[in-house]
């Protein structure tokens, strides 16, 4: 299971849509017209509707589940337990980017019987900038 | 922005999750893991009853140092710890501390989120750029 480390996993492809950075901004309870209203985003400098940070989860998301999924690392779902997140941000993200995304195992430890699994995510933007790293550590309890 | 200093509390951000919360975060990020969703797979397997994910509550605390720093260009950096579990239709308080501001501007904030006492996000590092 630990020859997994370094695994990297194919890359995934991200349209960012106006109305589902909206869709997630009022599911976070985001307030900043740069997140609902494409005029206002404009009207302050941007080419379109800005995605909030946390979005990388959304755009994460497709690439995210091979590795989750992944026979060889067996995670058991059952006592899957998301452990800890990290994200560096670069470039914001805006409605009609396209965004590519890496994700790759970064470590596999045992301590006190409990598995844990960490991945890393690497997005990238159409011009390709680096607009999230993502580190998510996740406890298989035991 | 005003200035930061180290020790400076931003301000506090409180937040109810309503009764459909985890089902339009479910939609909004494709988390459709049953146990924030379906009250009887999740008593099935445990919990006291459907449960937050963790990564809405995540982007709270982010949505607290973005408030608090101008807008979602500040946000460098946050990386969190998450414990227990939360829970719909209790007030979630996320806090923030600034911890230090470093000579290019860089500051540094302490933040956790907690509900009925509670700590659901521990160990919160944020890195704005106000």
């Amino acid at each position: 299971m630990s020859d997994a480390v370094g695994k990297a996993y194919p890359p995934t492809l991200y349209a960012v849509g106006r109305e589902k950075i909206k869709e997630y901004a009022r599911a976070t309870g985001e307030t900043d017209p740069l997140h609902l209203d494409h005029e206002a985003a404009r009207a302050a400098g941007y080419a379109d509707l800005v995605a909030p940070p946390m979005f990388a989860v959304v755009y994460c998301g497709p690439a995210m589940g091979p590795a989750y999924f992944d026979p060889d690392l067996q995670i058991d779902f059952a006592r899957l337990v998301h452990g800890g997140q990290e994200f560096k941000w670069g470039p914001l993200v805006l409605a009609g980017d396209e965004i590519t995304t890496v994700v790759s195992v970064t470590s596999i430890d045992e301590r006190a019987g409990n598995g844990f699994f960490t991945f890393e995510s690497v997005s990238t933007n159409h011009d390709g900038h680096t607009v999230s790293v993502g580190t998510w550590t996740n406890v298989v309890r035991a | 922005m005003s200035a930061f200093e180290p020790g400076q509390e931003l301000p506090e951000l409180t937040v109810t999750p309503d009764r459909y919360l985890t089902v339009r975060y479910a939609g909004a990020s494709g988390d459709f893991n049953p146990i924030h969703i379906d009250e009887e797979f999740a008593k099935q397997v445990g919990l006291p009853g459907r449960i937050l994910h963790g990564l809405w509550t995540m982007a709270q605390v982010a949505r607290a140092q973005t408030e608090a720093a101008g807008g979602p260009h500040t946000l460098q950096r946050l990386s969190v710890g998450f414990r227990g579990m939360g829970v719909l239709e209790q007030e979630i308080v996320v806090t923030s501390k600034v911890r230090a501001v470093d000579e290019d501007g860089t500051v540094h904030v302490d933040t956790e989120a907690t509900q009925a006492g509670t700590t659901i996000v521990r160990r919160g590092d944020a890195e704005l750029r106000p």
